[in-house]
């Protein structure tokens, strides 16, 4: 008997604008949906400039010991900016990991409290009402089930929102991943996945992490639309994070969008990426850099100059300088910090604990070791 | 079979040799060296973890060991802790001896199914045919300023459960000589390290040598109090011990070493001296460790006591992010002052 095809597959690669500032405009007609305007346009690269002022000085916050540690964004703001900015502030919600600053910033997120978190305060979790986000996730995968679950409450409330959560090349060998992504197509859930392909994780490489060809293939298996856009182009990016979001409120249900860019920066400022990757690797990268190719467009368009950049750039620096001064102005934690946000309502024997610790450098029981206080 | 894998069998009867010396090498040196050691031995050895080969270890604990090994033997995984902490399982069961790296403890409790559900239950269900021969080890505890959920202190939570042995050096000679016998004992070791030890600096003889599971250390001998640990706390215990020497209080610190078995014969020995006891355990308060010696202590020597057993443990909250109040939550010399003084009414 013949055989027959039961299921076949291709990933397509979406590319709007190329690396010398090409623009496909059979792609992406002017006045599309899903296509940036030139306002549009202009406003994301201003974003570009200041996230990435943000990331310099992290670093060298870092480096002079004013900042615990830090995750370098440099050389993929076009992933983040391009899917956050297709995502309605307000309304959708946000599910981080910790290397997407510039959509966070978008949605409202104070740029001060990324900077306190890092510097190692829960204060910089605490996201200000409004702001739909969740708390930047450290264990690696753990953020896409919570997505999964916001999406499904999402749905069984038939709330118009869509749920979008960011995660590496790396966090999807996680269980969590696979576990989110059969959920989330199972329910036919309004969510957005969206990996950056940064090429590492930590030391590892992509084809060593895997031995699929690529991240956007894994959500096949599931059933899930799966799109793969070059991810230093922010017009392809957006684009296809807007489609994939009026197909999850239109019942079209989950799309795995994988963004392939590059870690320009260590892992985090505790690393030290020339160990283990070549330089040569690092400067292709550096050709593509979202920021460059977005300048060259719009310069080429007329829609900016070197002034523009001059003035852009020196506004970024007096804005990054003051969200410096506020993160770092802020007062240290209060003792009571520890104890207030366990429980809805503070046990009597935390309340116990929380007062001796105001006034003692003391361990849990103040009346085992002779300070009888109520 | 196995037999022909393994060069020379381990000498594990071979007397411990002093700890004086002047061979200083780092904590995470004196891991390396053990398991090198037993690596050279026996091939049915290897490592396996995050960033545990090309990089070196994400804190250097296995530095060179890929160039001498080769990539068959120290391996770099996917992110996927239960994914690995599976894989040996399986490994384990047809013969091989893996030792898995996590890269924190934390990040074990992906894998509490695999190292919780089977590592320790495998010899038990399979009537003794199927044990687990595999060393977990990483870093346990608060690294400093990673935040709640990178500073798990598993010990109190994983050795509610039989089945496994749990080892927790405090310096770098116990490091090589507890990895080395928890890399050649035949059931599940795991194998508690601190991010902020491995670079503390201690004599490790170069020669082969054995630490014995269960038998605590006398690391400082008094007669006024009794003041046991294990870990990194030990080295605030004897901290705390030189200060309060200046005030004519001496203690005997014990270094319990490894948790199950736990040697509660030396606590009672040095109650029966000393009459007075405060444990210092860096984990949370409630059903910790510190409550387990404190209960035989108890059960087992309560005529004893002249005061009441005392605990000094983290704050019964998660491990706090900034550094002041990590700071505060951890145990510290100053808290372990207090409550010696406290023990003995000398406030
Ligand atoms: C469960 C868990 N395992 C391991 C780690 C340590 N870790 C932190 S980041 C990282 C690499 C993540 O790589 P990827 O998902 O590609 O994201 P990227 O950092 O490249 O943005 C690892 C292994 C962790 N935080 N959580
Ligand atoms: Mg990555």
């Amino acid at each position: 008997m013949p055989m027959r095809t039961v299921y076949e597959a291709k990933i397509e690669n979406l590319q709007i604008l190329d690396e010398d500032g090409n623009f496909d405009t059979k792609l992406a007609p002017a006045g599309a949906p899903g296509v940036l305007t030139d306002e549009q346009a202009v406003f994301l690269l201003d974003q570009m400039i200041q996230c990435r002022r943000l990331d310099e000085i992290a670093f060298t916050l870092q480096r002079s010991g004013r900042m615990y540690t830090y995750p370098q964004n440099k050389g993929q703001e076009a992933a983040a900016l391009g899917s956050g900015f297709a995502m309605r502030k307000g309304t959708d919600w946000l599910v981080p990991c910790y290397r997407e600053n510039a959509a966070l910033f978008l949605h409202g997120m104070p740029m001060h409290l990324i900077f306190l978190h890092w510097m190692g305060d829960e204060r910089g979790n605490a996201i200000p009402k409004g702001v739909n986000i969740t708390p930047i996730a450290i264990p690696i995968g753990t953020q896409m089930l919570h997505a999964t679950g916001m999406a499904w409450a999402f749905k069984q409330r038939k709330e118009d929102k869509v749920a979008i959560t960011y995660f590496g090349d790396g966090a999807t060998s996680e269980g969590d991943f696979h576990e989110a992504m059969n959920f989330a197509t199972a329910f036919n859930l309004p969510i957005i996945f969206f990996c950056q392909n940064n090429q590492w994780a930590i030391s590892v490489p992509r084809e060593q992490q895997m031995n699929s060809e690529t991240v956007a293939q894994k959500g096949l298996a599931y059933g899930a639309t799966c799109v793969h856009v070059d991810g230093n182009d922010i017009f392809a990016v957006y684009k296809a994070t807007h489609d994939a979001r009026e197909r999850a409120r239109n019942g079209g249900g989950v799309t795995l969008i994988e963004a392939e860019t590059y870690r320009l920066g260590d892992h985090t400022t505790a690393d030290d990426a020339r160990r283990y990757r070549d330089e040569e690797e690092v400067e292709s990268w550096k050709r593509k850099d979202p920021m460059i190719r977005l300048r060259k467009y719009l310069t080429g368009k007329g829609l900016w100059t070197d002034a523009k950049q001059q003035a852009a750039e020196d506004a970024a620096k007096i804005l990054v300088a003051d969200v410096v001064k506020l993160s770092e102005g802020m007062e240290k934690p209060s003792t009571d910090d520890m104890f207030n946000y366990l429980y809805e309502a503070i046990p009597e024997d935390l309340r116990r604990q929380r007062d001796t610790l105001r006034t003692h450098s003391l361990g849990q029981d103040p009346s085992q070791v002779g300070l009888q206080r109520r | 079979m196995s037999t022909t894998y393994v060069a020379s069998a381990p000498d594990l009867l071979k007397p411990v040799p002093t700890r004086e010396g002047t061979r200083l090498i780092q904590f995470r040196e004196a891991l390396r060296e053990a398991m090198t050691e037993e690596m050279r031995r026996d091939d049915r050895i290897f490592l396996m973890g995050e960033e545990v080969a090309y990089y070196n270890g994400a804190y250097k604990v296995s530095q060179g060991m890929l160039e001498e090994f080769g990539p068959r033997r120290i391996i770099d995984t996917p992110i996927s802790e239960n994914g690995f902490a599976g894989l040996a399982v399986g490994a384990a069961m047809y013969g091989l001896r893996p030792i898995v790296e996590f890269m924190s403890w934390s990040f074990s409790l992906v894998a509490a199914d695999q190292i919780l559900n089977n590592v320790p239950k495998m010899l038990y269900m399979s009537g003794g045919q199927w044990g687990c021969p595999i060393v977990f080890r990483g870093n346990n505890g608060a690294g400093g300023q990673l935040g709640s959920t990178h500073s798990w202190c598993v010990e109190a939570l994983y050795s509610n459960v039989p089945g496994m042995k749990i080892a927790i050096p405090s310096c770098p000679f116990d490091a090589k000589g507890l990895l080395k016998t928890a890399i050649v004992d035949n059931d599940p070791v795991f194998f508690l390290e601190s991010e902020r030890m491995l670079a503390d600096k201690g004599h490790v003889p170069e020669e082969e040598y054995y630490v014995p599971f269960g038998q605590a250390a006398l690391r400082s001998e008094g007669s006024d109090v009794t003041l046991v640990s294990f870990g990194r706390p030990v080295n605030f215990c004897l901290e705390a011990v030189k200060e309060l020497e200046k005030e004519g209080i001496t203690a005997d610190v014990l270094d319990m070493r490894t948790i199950r078995p736990l040697d509660i014969g030396a606590v009672i020995r040095s109650v029966k001296k000393t009459n007075r006891l405060v444990v210092v355990d860096q984990s949370w308060p409630f059903a910790s460790i510190a409550t387990e010696v404190i209960t035989q202590t108890c059960e087992k020597a309560f005529d004893y006591l002249d005061a009441n057993p005392l605990r000094v443990n983290t704050e019964d909250v998660p491990t706090p992010y900034a550094k002041n109040l990590e700071a505060e939550y951890l145990p510290h010399k100053g808290k372990i002052i207090q409550a010696v003084k406290a023990s003995l009414h000398r406030l």
